[in-house]
Formats: structure tokens, C-alpha cells, sequence
């Protein structure tokens, strides 16, 4: 049967590929704007160079990249050992860093502010309506309306998710128990949405409802956004600056996977999170993984100031640095890649 | 006499669900010119020979298109039709031809059932056929996927259509002495060859409006593709995206692209239609 | 035509292989191609189940049927999958369906065969026709950004405010949900009942309509007398065939819906279907169980779907095949 296929794709494909190289990657929807404007630019530098991506969520990047569906994946949720132990030879590379927020759909009520109880509450199904007492009391002299509040969240395996859902468990042991944390957790309530995108969608055109995006798509689309109250016990507002500040003076592991949420520091964003691409540490197709390696060196340095403009943030010096050397160590068949 | 036998009861009952047969009738009318008025005013506004036959373009930035969606949607119906439509037919010629006894009855029931098959199941079918041996989604693994979904209508409609062919034109080939399988091919199968050819155009502008199958078979792609091994993009599955994303110009872009999608499906469907006029006039 | 067949016959008096019976070989390979044509649909078939079972065994490893089809929690971290929460969605979405398109499918069919003018008639199926042509990702944009909207402004308050004392009507209008799938279902599922019911209907001898009308009866007297008592098994079949469609739909629920896999009394609430936690969930399903468990849902629908195209097709058959066989 697979070879039936395959002849009759030879066959009909003869004239196919002859127009450039087409590199397939999938993966999460956190850094899609930003890396869309990437594989965009980096085509108009190199126009038969097409990186193909296609923003369906960290687990289906990860599940993709597993089973060899795709070149290359992209995730905000590191991937867990047991998956790791499927793909022995993943490298995760860190691209930027972007925060979730808190967005919600209530007219009339802008810079409203959760504390990390209520905001568990909240998402746990334990507060169900705008004005409930917790709600007030995080937001004194605020009228709050007699209405159900209806939660918006991820439907897909979700690295947004799992960063939003790491967070919460750690604030909230009841929410760590009933609800859990990863890329697909059992929520009690709400709307699916797919994608960020998805989520934001429902946020907009639903009145009453809260839940959480990063933040390009909450800016975007002009999505009233949440103070939170961070570790150190300051109500900060979610920005390029403060999901810095949750990154600086993070200790990096050798393979990059580390949670930054709920960071020290006074001007931390709490839910903030790194974002990564994974690639094999060696490649078996020579163009592609060429390919691969230099998109990633170009992104490193020339993508990363295109970061703040999306309303993402960029890596911090220090970890830029080492990730470049990681990619240095990136080989195709066995070889180095040289610089272009 | 009682009341309800009473002429002027009677006669009111009748008038009356005459009446509400009118108004469901009308009812029906609602939903059909709210799609097709929404479609064509705010799709009409996008159209442009851009949208035709450009990339589409990274959010944010303005313009773009749905060119290889256009592209991906016929070619991937152009391989369902090679994969399955010779299948198809042929299958419905052997209904026509030899059906009658238990084996036939058996492949007609078959035939009749899966066409009822939800598409999101056949896709789950051409995801374990194609995507898992291959490794990859691919344009290949679409197609595969519309191909079962035609196999089962086409087969049903073309049985049909062949055994409207006239017994005597039949007998007549077979009295002047053609063999059997010539009197099919030549005589028979030819006169109804406008019905089949129907059959497969109706067959085509299903597979044309179907998303299920391919979002997890042929998946998507920012680039023109007519690389069977490579993921496609499609006019639905664009529709799709766009309508679930929470950017209004992609928005916009969901109807315009669903008015392409009407209009390559109503050219289809009104093809077929000449063509059966054709034959009812008595052609050939 | 016979010119055409005296040009064949010439020929083939011409040709090697002339006599016509099932000795020569040009019938024997024709007869032969046609068999394994026809056999290829069984095949077909075959791998559909074949595969569905396939991608489901690992699934079998973990759960048994019954937990599988009892329970409601749908898991993937922990692998537990239970499909209740799919099924009563699909379920309660076609119900919703079956209850809005059935009165107004019948009304529409007897309207063009009964009541309408016989060439009125023929017109009158074509708005029918396009309704169905109407792809399903089509109706679901539509339903996205104008019934949805329209259900959560006007309808679902009024019937809170109305009829807020049935379980059915309570909770926040949200317009996603049950509710605005059941409707978009009604739509999509109308051209189909309406089709086969006015083939079943137009079976119905004209001779039992003309007694009917000539003892005195109303038109409607005539349609309750004759045509329906005849028809009855046929527009059931419609109605299970619709039911069908509804059931598998996928695109146009998936959009409305809301992706909630939690059992709700109210209408008004989100839900998930089958068919739309499939599309929403396959292409990343990770784990062999997660994918299983996706294959497993898919293979309780193609059963369900294919037990109820069966039922149809044997009652639509019936009506048509004659006199002899109806009920009543």
C-alpha cells in the first residue's frame, strides 16, 4: 500500500518542488504573529527559502515534531521527559519571551485587578458572577454588574495554556488538584477556543466573559487587560517590561526548559513564559537543516528586533548569547553548518 | 351534525394548513437569502483580482489572498476525481449491468449506507491510509480522503442513470449481433454517458465544499503547492481559519472567500443541471 | 440511435471476437472488471472499519466499552476518555434539529406536492436544492456571525425571561452553544428531508388522492387520507436520514458549539459534539490513547450513522417498492 502511494506521488508529482524549498513547521500559537513576520521576511531575503508554518497549538507542534510530520516544531510548554524520551535528540531554542494576560469582555470597566486567589477562583469555577465579594474587594470603588461570568479557554493542546495553568497551580493548591496544569488540563467550565486566536475571538464578542491570551493578540485586538498582583506582592500591569523583568536573572538549564512564572522581582510579570522552537541536534536532509540553522542564526539577531514591535520581548543578552552557541552545535549529517 | 363535519370547518382546516404550508415554505427562505444575501454583499466587497491570485499575508499586514487555497481546493479535487471517480462509475456500471442478484444487492446497500458516513470519519480513514505511511500530511492524503467520499454517491447516481437507459436500445444492439460487453460500452453506457458525466460533477462540488477531512490529511500552507507529498492549502479550510480568527479583515476575507467557494460549487451544481436538460430533450 | 448500432454491429461482425454469449472474452474481461469494480465499494467499506478499529485498538487496552461510552471525564493528561460528554452533546444538538426541521420539512413537502401548482412545484424544489448545495463551513460562518448573535441579543432572553423556569431555558446567554447548533443543524438537515419526502410522496398512487378528492374531501382531508397513511414509513425514513446528517455534521457545529465537554441541562449552555472534538483534537493528539480514544468516537459514529442509513433505506425502499407493503 505505501509503495502504491508513493509511486503514484512520483508520479503525479514530477514538476512539483522545482520552485525553491519548502521547510513545514507547526507548532504553537503564543509566538505565531511574530514568527509569521519572520518566515515572511526571511522569504523576501531568501525567496526560495519558504518556511511553511502552521499555528495549531504547542501539542500538536510537539506531537507533530515526535512523529517526523513536520521539519521543525514550536512550543511554549517544554516538552515533558516522556516525550523527550520519543525524540532523544531535540533541541528546544528559546526565541523570545511573551506574557499571558488576563483579558476579559466587561463594559464600561477598564484596568480592573485579580489577585492570584481570586483569579484561581475564578478559572476553578468557584466565583461565578462579576460582582462577587472577592472580585469587590480586589477592586475597591469599582461598581461591578449582576452578571454570570462566563470563561473563556483553550480547547487544543495549548502552551499558553500550560503556562497560564502552571501559574495558577502554583498560587492555588486547590486549583493544582481539581484542575491541574499542562497543555490539556480537565477545566470544570468555560468556552473552548483553538488557538490563541480562537480564545480571543470568543473574549470579544462574548460580554461577560474573561480568559487568557498572550498578550500581541489581547493588544491587538484591543482586549480590556487585567492587573495582577506578582510575588513580591505589586500589582503590575503586563508589558514588554515587566515580562523582562520576570526573565532577568532566570538561571537557564543546559537544555532551556525552565518556568519563569510567578518570578521574583518587584516589577515581574507573573505569567510570563519563554517560547521555543524545537529542531533536531542533527538533521538528515542537507537543505532543510542548512536551511534550518541559518533561519535560526538570522532570527537570534536580526529577528529579535522585531520582537517589541509585535509585543513580544526579546531574549535577554546573556541567554541570546548562549543559544547562539547551542545552534552553533546544531549539525547536519554529522557536519558543522558554516555561517552563510 | 357535529362541528368538525361541518363544511365551513373543513373548509377552514384546509385553507389554514395550506396556509401554514406557505409560511413554513417561506420560513425555509429565511435562512437560504440570509446566507446567500450576507455572502454576496459583504464577500462582493473583497473580491479583487488579487484576492485571486495572491499569498495570503502574515496578520496585521493588509492585502493578500486566497490564490493557493483556489489552486490547493482543484487540485486536490482533481485527485479525488482520478483516485475515485473511475472507481465510482465503474462501480455504478456494474449495479446497472449485474446487480440484481445477492452480491449487488449487498454493494448497492453498502454503497447507499456509506454515503451517509460523516466526512470527519473518512478522514480519520485517509489519516491512518496515507498520513501515517508517509509520515507527513500531503495534498495526496486529501485527495485520497474526497475520493471516498465520491466513491459511494457517484457509484449510486450513475447505477441510476444507466438503468434509465431504454431495454430496446439494448436488445436492439444485442439483435444485430454485438456482443454483450460492446452492447454496454458502446450502446448503453454511452447514451447515458451526460448522466454520468452529471453524476460526477454533483460528486466534485461535494468534495469541493468539504473541510473535515482535510484539516487533520492535508493540513495547510502559506505557498503555492502542487506537490502531492506536500501539505495544500484549501479554499475551505481557509474559510475556516479566517472565520474563527478574531481579526475582522480576516473576517471580511471568510465571506469573500466564501462567495468563490459558492460560486465554483453553484457553477458545478448548474453545469450539471444543463447537462440533464440536455437529455431530457431526447439528445442523441 | 440504431444507426449507431448497426455501426457497432458492423463493426463487430468485422472484428475477431464476434459472437456475442458469455463464451468470447471480451465479455468474460468485461464481466470480470465489472465484479471487481463493484467488490471495490465492499472493500472500501472494509478499510474504513478496518482502519477506524485499527487506530482505536490502544485505546481497547485501557477502557472497556461500557467505561468508555459512561464516562464523563475527557482527560488527556491522565488518559482517562470518557465519550458521554460527546454523545449527549451530538445527541441533544440533533434532537434540537430533528424537532425544529421535521414540522417545516413535511409542511414544505406537502406544500410542493399537494398544494402548490404541479409546475410551481418543480420550481419550488430549487431553493431546496441550494440550500443543500451550501457547504458546511459556509452555514458555519453564518452561524457564527449572525445566529449566534441574534440568539444571545434576542432569543435566549426572551426565553429566559419567558420560559426561565425550565431547566432547558436557564443560564447566561452566551448565543454559542446547543441551542445555536441545533438550529444551523435544522437548516443544513431540511433540504434533506424535504427531498426524499417529496420523492415518497410523489410515489403515493394517484388513484387513492383522486378517490379521496372524489368523495368530497378537502385537498388536506384528501393529504391525511391518502397521502401520509402511504407515505408514513418513507417521511420516517426522510426523518432518520436527516438524523444522520445531522448527527455527523461537523464544521457548522464545530464553530458554534462552544468546544465544552461537560453535560448541561440548558440549552443555552456549551457543549461539545463528536464530530467536533475530533476536528478540534486529531491532529494533535499525542499519545496512542488520545488518538484512540478520537478513532473510538469516530467509530461510534460511523455505527450510529450507519445503523440509521440502514433503517432508512430499508423504510424508504419499502414505500416505493409498491401497495403491497404499506402499514396501515
Amino acid at each position: 500500500m505505501k509503495k502504491l502511494l508513493m509511486g503514484i506521488a512520483m508520479l503525479l508529482g514530477t514538476a512539483a518542488s522545482a520552485e525553491g524549498l519548502l521547510i513545514n513547521g507547526a507548532g504553537a500559537t503564543f509566538p505565531a504573529p511574530l514568527y509569521q513576520k519572520w518566515f515572511s521576511e526571511y522569504n523576501k531575503i531568501n525567496p526560495n527559502l519558504k518556511f511553511n508554518y502552521q499555528a495549531i497549538g504547542s501539542g500538536g507542534g510537539i506531537k507533530q515534531f515526535s512523529e517526523g510530520t513536520v521539519d521543525f516544531g514550536a512550543t511554549d510548554a517544554p516538552m515533558k521527559d516522556d516525550q523527550i524520551a520519543k525524540v532523544p535528540d531535540v533541541v528546544h531554542i528559546p526565541t523570545v519571551l511573551g506574557a499571558v494576560v488576563v483579558a476579559y469582555n466587561a463594559p464600561g470597566m477598564k484596568n480592573l485587578r485579580f489577585s492570584g486567589e481570586t483569579l484561581a477562583n475564578i478559572f476553578v469555577g468557584k466565583i461565578t458572577k462579576w460582582n462577587d465579594p472577592a472580585i469587590i474587594a480586589d477592586n475597591p470603588g469599582v461598581k461591578m454588574p449582576d452578571q454570570s461570568i462566563t470563561i473563556a479557554r483553550r480547547s487544543d493542546g495549548s502552551g499558553t495554556n500550560a503556562i497560564f495553568t502552571d501559574y495558577l497551580a502554583k498560587i492555588s493548591p486547590e486549583f493544582k488538584s481539581k484542575v491541574g496544569s499542562g497543555t490539556s488540563v480537565n477545566w470544570p467550565v468555560g468556552l473552548g477556543g483553538k488557538g490563541n486566536d480562537g480564545v480571543t475571538g470568543l473574549i470579544k464578542s462574548t460580554p461577560g466573559s474573561i480568559g487568557y491570551v498572550e498578550l500581541a493578540y489581547a493588544l491587538q485586538q484591543k482586549l480590556a487587560v487585567a492587573e495582577l498582583k506578582n510575588k513580591e506582592g505589586n500589582w503590575v500591569r503586563p508589558s514588554i517590561e515587566s515580562t523582562s523583568a520576570a526573565a532577568a536573572g532566570v538561571e537557564m538549564p543546559a537544555d532551556y526548559r525552565v518556568s519563569i512564572t510567578n518570578a521574583s522581582g518587584k516589577d515581574a510579570w507573573p505569567i510570563s513564559g519563554f517560547t521555543w522552537l524545537l529542531v533536531h541536534k542533527d538533521m538528515k536532509d542537507k537543505a532543510k537543516g542548512t536551511a534550518i540553522v541559518n533561519f535560526l542564526r538570522w532570527g537570534l539577531t536580526e529577528g529579535e528586533k522585531m520582537a517589541a514591535p509585535l509585543d513580544y520581548a526579546p531574549l535577554p543578552d546573556v541567554v541570546r548569547e548562549r543559544v547562539l552557541k547551542t545552534v552553533d552545535t546544531l549539525t547536519v549529517n554529522g557536519q558543522k553548518v558554516s555561517e552563510k | 351534525m357535529n362541528f368538525h363535519s361541518s363544511f365551513r370547518y373543513r373548509k377552514f382546516v384546509d385553507r389554514g394548513m395550506a396556509a401554514v404550508c406557505a409560511i413554513f415554505f417561506a420560513l425555509a427562505f429565511v435562512p437560504l437569502t440570509s446566507v446567500l444575501w450576507l455572502v454576496i454583499s459583504k464577500g462582493g466587497a473583497g473580491l479583487s483580482w488579487d484576492f485571486f491570485t495572491q499569498l495570503p499575508k502574515p496578520v496585521g499586514e493588509a492585502g493578500g489572498g486566497i490564490g493557493n487555497a483556489l489552486v490547493g481546493t482543484l487540485y486536490m479535487v482533481g485527485l479525488a476525481c482520478v483516485l475515485g471517480l473511475p472507481l465510482g462509475v465503474g462501480a455504478g456500471i456494474y449495479l446497472a449491468e449485474k446487480g440484481d442478484g445477492t452480491l449487488g444487492n449487498t454493494v448497492r446497500f453498502v454503497a447507499e449506507v456509506l454515503s451517509g458516513v460523516p466526512s470527519i470519519v473518512i478522514g480519520i480513514v485517509a489519516y491512518a491510509l496515507v498520513v501515517i505511511p508517509m509520515g507527513h500530511f500531503s495534498a495526496l492524503a486529501g485527495g485520497v480522503a474526497l475520493a471516498i467520499l465520491m466513491i459511494p454517491t457517484v457509484a449510486i447516481t450513475t447505477e441510476e442513470l444507466v438503468r434509465l437507459v431504454p431495454g430496446a436500445l439494448r436488445e436492439a444492439s444485442l439483435a444485430l449481433g454485438v456482443p454483450n460487453w460492446k452492447t454496454s460500452l458502446r450502446v448503453v453506457i454511452r447514451t447515458a454517458m451526460s448522466g454520468i458525466v452529471t453524476a460526477c460533477l454533483l460528486a466534485v462540488a461535494r468534495a469541493a465544499g468539504e473541510t473535515a477531512p482535510l484539516i487533520f490529511t492535508a493540513l495547510n500552507n502559506q505557498y503555492w503547492n502542487v506537490d502531492p507529498r506536500a501539505p495544500t492549502a484549501s479554499l475551505t479550510v481557509a474559510i475556516y481559519n479566517y472565520a474563527i480568527s478574531p481579526y475582522d479583515d480576516w473576517h471580511a476575507k471568510a465571506w469573500t472567500a466564501s462567495l468563490v467557494l459558492l460560486i465554483v460549487v453553484g457553477l458545478l451544481n448548474i453545469a450539471s443541471r444543463v447537462l440533464t436538460r440536455n437529455r431530457l430533450k431526447g439528445a442523441r | 440511435m440504431a444507426e449507431t448500432a448497426t455501426q457497432v454491429a458492423v463493426e463487430a461482425a468485422d472484428a475477431e471476437s464476434g459472437r456475442p454469449g458469455p463464451g468470447n472474452v471480451g465479455d468474460r474481461v468485461f464481466n470480470a472488471t465489472l465484479w471487481a469494480l463493484g467488490i471495490m465499494v465492499l472493500v472500501v467499506a472494509g478499510l474504513i472499519v478496518l482502519n477506524l478499529a485499527l487506530v482505536a485498538r490502544p485505546l481497547a487496552k485501557e477502557h472497556s466499552l461500557w467505561g468508555f461510552i459512561t464516562s464523563s471525564e475527557w482527560n488527556p493528561i491522565e488518559e482517562h476518555y470518557g465519550a458521554l460528554p460527546f454523545l449527549y452533546g451530538t445527541l441533544v444538538t440533533s434532537a434540537l434539529s430533528i424537532v425544529l426541521a421535521v414540522p417545516i420539512a413535511i409542511g414544505l413537502a406537502l406544500f410542493i406536492t399537494q398544494f402548490a401548482p404541479p409546475k410551481l412545484g418543480r420550481v419550488l424544489t430549487i431553493p431546496v436544492e441550494l440550500l443543500a448545495a451550501i457547504p458546511s463551513v459556509v452555514y458555519g460562518l453564518w452561524g457564527l456571525f449572525v445566529v449566534v448573535p441574534w440568539l444571545r441579543e434576542s432569543i435566549e432572553p426572551w426565553l429566559g425571561k419567558h420560559l426561565g423556569f425550565l431547566p432547558l431555558f436557564q443560564g447566561p446567554p452566551i448565543g454559542l452553544g446547543y441551542l445555536a447548533s441545533g438550529v444551523i443543524l435544522a437548516v443544513m438537515i431540511l433540504p434533506t428531508i424535504v427531498s426524499v419526502s417529496v420523492e415518497v410522496m410523489k410515489t403515493t398512487p394517484e388513484a387513492n388522492r383522486e378517490a379521496a378528492l372524489a368523495l368530497g374531501a378537502t385537498k388536506w382531508e384528501a393529504v391525511m387520507l391518502a397521502v401520509i397513511p402511504y407515505s408514513r414509513a418513507g417521511i420516517l425514513g426522510a426523518v432518520l436520514l436527516g438524523l444522520g446528517r445531522a448527527l455527523g455534521e461537523t464544521m457548522a457545529v464545530t464553530m458554534v458549539i462552544g468546544n465544552a465537554p461537560q453535560i448541561s441541562a440548558s440549552l443555552f449552555a456549551a457543549g461539545y459534539s463528536l464530530p467536533a472534538v475530533i476536528a478540534n483534537e486529531f491532529a494533535e493528539a499525542v499519545s496512542n490513547v488520545h488518538i484512540g480514544a478520537l478513532a473510538g468516537l469516530g467509530l461510534i459514529l460511523f455505527a450510529t450513522t450507519f445503523l440509521l442509513n440502514a433503517g432508512a433505506r430499508i423504510l424508504v425502499t419499502a414505500v416505493q417498492k409498491g401497495p403491497s407493503r404499506i402499514a396501515g
